[in-house]
């Protein structure tokens, strides 16, 4: 299963580090009182501290050391109880204040790990280098004027969470895996929304190649600003067959800054190396170290909600789910919580089945997420339990569910009004089986014969002669009864 | 009353405000003709005497109604022009802030303003507070009232040179200065006035333009040790805008002014005897020595072992942290923008014409300093140091209650002069520049004059947060000097 690419020369092996950048879930920036809300009017959320204006000052914003703890217990990492703000100090119109500040030498969070779900059901650790939190920029607009860039400030001072992987991860599919786990454990944990469209979530991909068997790196590039998984994963293909074409022409790979093209669905060079910053990155004075205490940290890990993979842990123990079922439920916190609902005082395999199997196929036809399912979890539970006390067979219970997918209504009364509650009179079931058997007297004698299979057919034609409301069960009992009669 | 108005205490008419010997707008206005008799000084960058009337009608109306806010409700001082001030251009000393007008206003004169101080104008400095003459303003050197001396005006030192100047030429009671490596003490010291650095975190920065942040401290310029007392406690206090305020409790800073320095350990440096130090002034700093012992204080020498390198160490870390602080000035939101066909051509444009020679300077240096490959052998060597000069002062003061230096190595030298070589300036600040790096409070109070006549200060610096017994000691080494503040 290991992700290689042929080259000329032999297999190649894929090393992989991620970078993301997290915007950590808070009303308030990371050193000022601005919201952070999206999708906000130009340069509608800018303190005077955003904009750096003369004699503002910096003040952190304790909700922000909360959630990056928070994260970081999440990702199994260790707490720093002492770390330090530094400023990352270049030009750009979008940084008013001309520096960044960001942690650099001693972050907040160090090394962890996360629990990689792979497709077929593996697990495969990947190691966690450091979560740390800076600023985020302002936003250069180039596009509103033909002679001039204009600047949008709501984002600058938006608190991120720059969450750094070590190169543990080998192809696009444990890239993808990476980024879907991390973003299931900080939407479990409240810590970030994980919405990659509104930039919430954006990542840099760090890739090298090396031949299958070698135990040393090569060069890397970055590529920046990745803001789908789905490009994340094109751009490592891509990126790592042109690493594998450069040396396999007797090229070297340059370590560069490249950007992924997804119209054209290629990695290219930016900038010329000119722009190689010298960030001196000193601690910012304006800002105290920050020193954290054991009680605080322990806190903030008393309050933490089941994470993914305790779940899915507990749904293979207490509902005997496969691992890879398990991980599937478990990847969204909403999918999880709704499967919950449905598998409370119920057959957890069947609620497994129903809503991975008939739920998850109707949202992605209609193109909603979990949260605006048509139908409840309250709703498709009783459709189970009017399945599992034999008022409706499991045909029966299909087709109640595609009404419900259209309409949202309530199975009994579906049931109830298209009059289709299973027949469980033992006189018209026997009615049905005594015509049926009349009607095809041929069929009787191969059964008598000894031929079982026959029973099959006489099941549908019953269930056909009803309309499918017959009890199987019942039906399968009195025909053995009858036709050896 | 005998004497002119402009001549008072701010204690003086504090207490005529109080007994209506006359009224606010009366001593205001009589603040607003003397700057203007004393436009030749080049004290003021902006004057505010409308806005200045103004506020005076208010603080009278407020005292009718028996409702004054504060101790100086109504007296009319000048603000340093590195302070942020609401709807009033506040330029730093610097063309890079050409019509810069706060929309808000810094914490330090917003408490004074609600306390009722009456803002004369917005006082000359040296550029970005970068410094010790007033004569890198982009607004012109400001004349030390002082002189002129055989022909020549003097510099009233810097940066807080035009607040230095506005006191000591009475052109306001009091004004504010700030203080990064000797910036309010060293002009206090050449003008023949007391000025006072707070401990480090003991005022608020927020909304003062920055220089360099971890030295940067606000602090009372009056005419004497009684008025810095009352204009510190007006000044001082915990603000949760900067997170380098400390959170403590604001003393009675006037009733620490008991005269009563008996039993009190007055240390003095041994390394502060300077090689080639003028005769003038280590004969005054004795003559400080004796005049605290007859007080009843006791002198014990004391070692500051590392002295030798606070220069440098000063000459690293505050260039490193202005290189930083003074990037925010590019021409894209505020002031000064000269534009080029690039951005980088803009910002070179902006920040070649915006920024004097020193800050430039300064803004090379701290941006060598931090760069990759110099990083360990200057700047964080320089914190290693620093740490260390903090350390000699902690040990120190194991042995006295506070310790007394001569202010600045001269008297106020004339414009023009130490223009050669930058070195010969930055010495001006040897004796202030170590309780800086430190952080300490310390004060400068007139004490002598030099041979040629002019000012020459006397340095006490106190414990962090002591600044009382800072106040009391130079109470009585005020007492003892006599010394003259009108020139």
């Amino acid at each position: 299963m290991t992700y290689l690419i042929q080259g000329e020369t032999g297999d190649w092996e894929v090393v992989i580090g991620l970078e993301v950048h997290a915007q950590a879930a808070t009303a308030a920036k990371l050193f000022s009182g601005a919201a952070t809300e999206f999708g906000s009017e130009p340069n509608s959320q800018v303190s005077f501290v955003d904009a750096a204006f003369p004699g503002m000052l910096p003040v952190l914003n304790g909700k922000c050391i909360e959630q990056a703890v928070r994260t970081g217990l999440g990702l199994n990492a260790e707490i720093n109880l002492d770390s330090v703000f530094e400023r990352k100090n270049y030009f750009y119109p979008d940084l008013p204040a001309g520096y960044q500040i960001s942690q650099y030498q001693q972050p907040v969070v160090g090394e962890g790990k996360v629990t990689l779900d792979l497709a077929d059901g593996r697990t495969k650790e990947v190691g966690i280098e450091r979560l740390h939190l800076e600023q985020d920029a302002g936003k250069s607009l180039h596009d509103q004027d033909p002679r001039r860039t204009f600047v949008d400030l709501n984002r600058s001072g938006v608190p991120l969470m720059e969450i750094v992987s070590k190169p543990d991860i080998r192809g696009p599919e444990e890239a993808g895996a990476y980024l879907r786990k991390l973003r299931a454990i900080m939407r479990y944990l409240g810590t970030c929304d994980g919405n990659m469209e509104q930039g919430s979530l954006r990542c840099d991909v760090n890739v090298s190649v090396r031949q299958a068997g070698e135990n040393t790196l090569r060069t890397r590039t970055e590529i920046k600003n990745v803001n789908s998984v789905r490009f994340v994963m094109q751009a490592i293909e891509q990126e790592a067959e042109r690493q594998v074409g450069v040396y396999e022409s007797g090229g070297e790979v340059v370590q560069e800054t490249r950007l992924y093209d997804a119209g054209k669905g290629e990695t290219r060079s930016m900038r010329a190396k000119e722009y190689a910053h010298d960030y001196r990155y000193f601690p910012d004075p304006d800002l105290l170290p920050l020193r954290l205490t054991p009680e605080y940290v322990e806190q903030i890990r008393a309050t933490l909600p089941e994470l993914p993979d305790q779940r899915k842990q507990r749904y293979m123990e207490s509902y005997g789910l496969k691992p890879e079922d398990a991980s599937v439920l478990v990847a969204e916190k909403e999918a999880a919580e709704y499967f919950e609902k449905v598998a409370e005082g119920r057959d957890g395999k069947t609620a497994c089945n129903w809503v991975m199997t008939n739920l998850f196929s109707v949202l992605n036809k209609q193109g909603r997420s979990v949260t605006d399912s048509p139908i409840s979890a309250d709703k498709l539970g009783k459709l189970l339990d009017l399945m599992a006390d034999g008022t409706i067979s499991g045909r029966i219970a299909k087709d109640v569910f595609e009404i419900m997918a259209d309409t949202g209504g309530d199975p009994a009364a579906i049931v109830e009004e298209k009059g289709l509650t299973q027949i469980t009179d033992t006189s018209a079931i026997e009615a049905a089986v005594d015509t049926v058997i009349a009607d095809n007297p041929g069929q009787a004698e191969e059964y008598k014969a000894g031929n079982q299979k026959v029973i099959g057919w006489f099941v549908g034609q019953i269930m056909k002669a009803t309309q499918g409301k017959a009890n199987p069960q019942q039906v399968n009992q009195m025909l053995r009864a009858k036709l050896s009669g | 009353m005998s004497a002119p108005l402009t001549e008072l205490t701010l204690a003086k008419a504090r207490d005529g405000l109080a007994s209506g010997d006359f009224t606010s707008v009366e001593l205001t206005q009589a603040h607003v003709e003397a700057i203007e008799r004393a436009r030749d000084l080049n004290a003021f960058i902006t004057e505010t005497p409308d806005l200045a009337l103004e506020r005076a009608a208010e603080s009278d109306a407020r005292r009718a109604k028996d409702a004054t806010a504060g101790p100086m409700d109504g007296l009319p001082i000048a603000i340093k022009d590195l302070f942020c001030t609401e709807g009033v251009l506040t330029t730093a000393g610097s063309h890079i802030l050409d019509g810069f007008i706060p929309p808000y206003e810094s914490t330090v004169t917003a408490t004074l303003r609600a306390g009722g101080a009456v803002m004369m104008g917005k006082a000359n400095m040296d550029e970005f507070a970068m410094g010790s003459s007033n004569i890198t303003s982009y607004y012109g050197a400001v004349k030390n009232p002082r002189g002129p001396k055989d022909g020549k005006d003097l510099v009233p030192g810097g940066s807080s040179g035009g607040s230095a100047a506005s006191v000591a030429a009475c052109l306001s009671l009091a004004a504010t200065g700030t203080d990064t490596g000797g910036s309010i003490r060293q002009p206090a010291s050449f003008s023949g006035i007391v000025g006072l650095k707070p401990t480090y975190g003991r005022c608020s920065r927020w909304g003062i333009v920055a220089f360099a942040s971890s030295l940067d401290q606000a602090g009372p310029m009056t005419r004497t040790v009684h008025d810095a007392a009352i204009m510190l406690g007006v000044m001082a206090g915990h603000d949760p805008k900067d997170s380098t305020s400390v959170p403590m409790p604001v003393p009675d800073f006037e009733a620490a002014l008991t005269g009563d320095i008996g039993g009190l350990r007055v240390g003095v440096p041994k390394e502060y005897r300077l090689d080639g130090m003028a005769d003038e002034i280590d004969a005054l700093w004795r003559q400080g020595i004796e005049w605290l012992e007859a007080a009843g204080a006791e002198t014990v020498e004391v070692s500051l072992p590392h002295t030798q390198y606070a220069l440098a160490t000063y000459y690293i870390i505050a260039p490193a942290e202005a290189s930083s602080n003074l990037a925010r000035y590019d021409g894209v939101r505020f002031g000064l923008r000269v534009p080029g066909d690039t951005l980088d051509d803009m910002y070179k444009n902006t920040r070649g014409e915006g920024f004097g020679a020193e800050v430039r300077r300064r803004v090379l240096i701290g941006t060598y300093v931090l760069s990759a490959g110099y990083y360990d052998a200057y700047y964080l060597k320089a914190q290693k140091v620093r740490a260390l000069i903090a350390r000699d002062f902690t040990r120190a003061f194991e042995n006295c209650d506070v310790i007394l230096t001569p202010t600045a190595p001269s008297d106020a030298f004339a414009i023009g002069e130490k223009m050669d070589d930058p070195i010969t300036m930055y010495l001006n600040d040897v004796f202030t520049v170590p309780s800086s790096l430190a952080g300490l409070p310390g004060i400068s109070v007139p004490a002598g004059l030099s041979a040629r006549g002019l000012p020459l200060g006397l340095q006490l610096i106190g414990r962090p947060f002591d600044e009382e017994t800072v106040l009391r000691t130079a109470g009585a080494l005020e007492a003892a000097a006599g010394f003259a503040t009108k020139p």
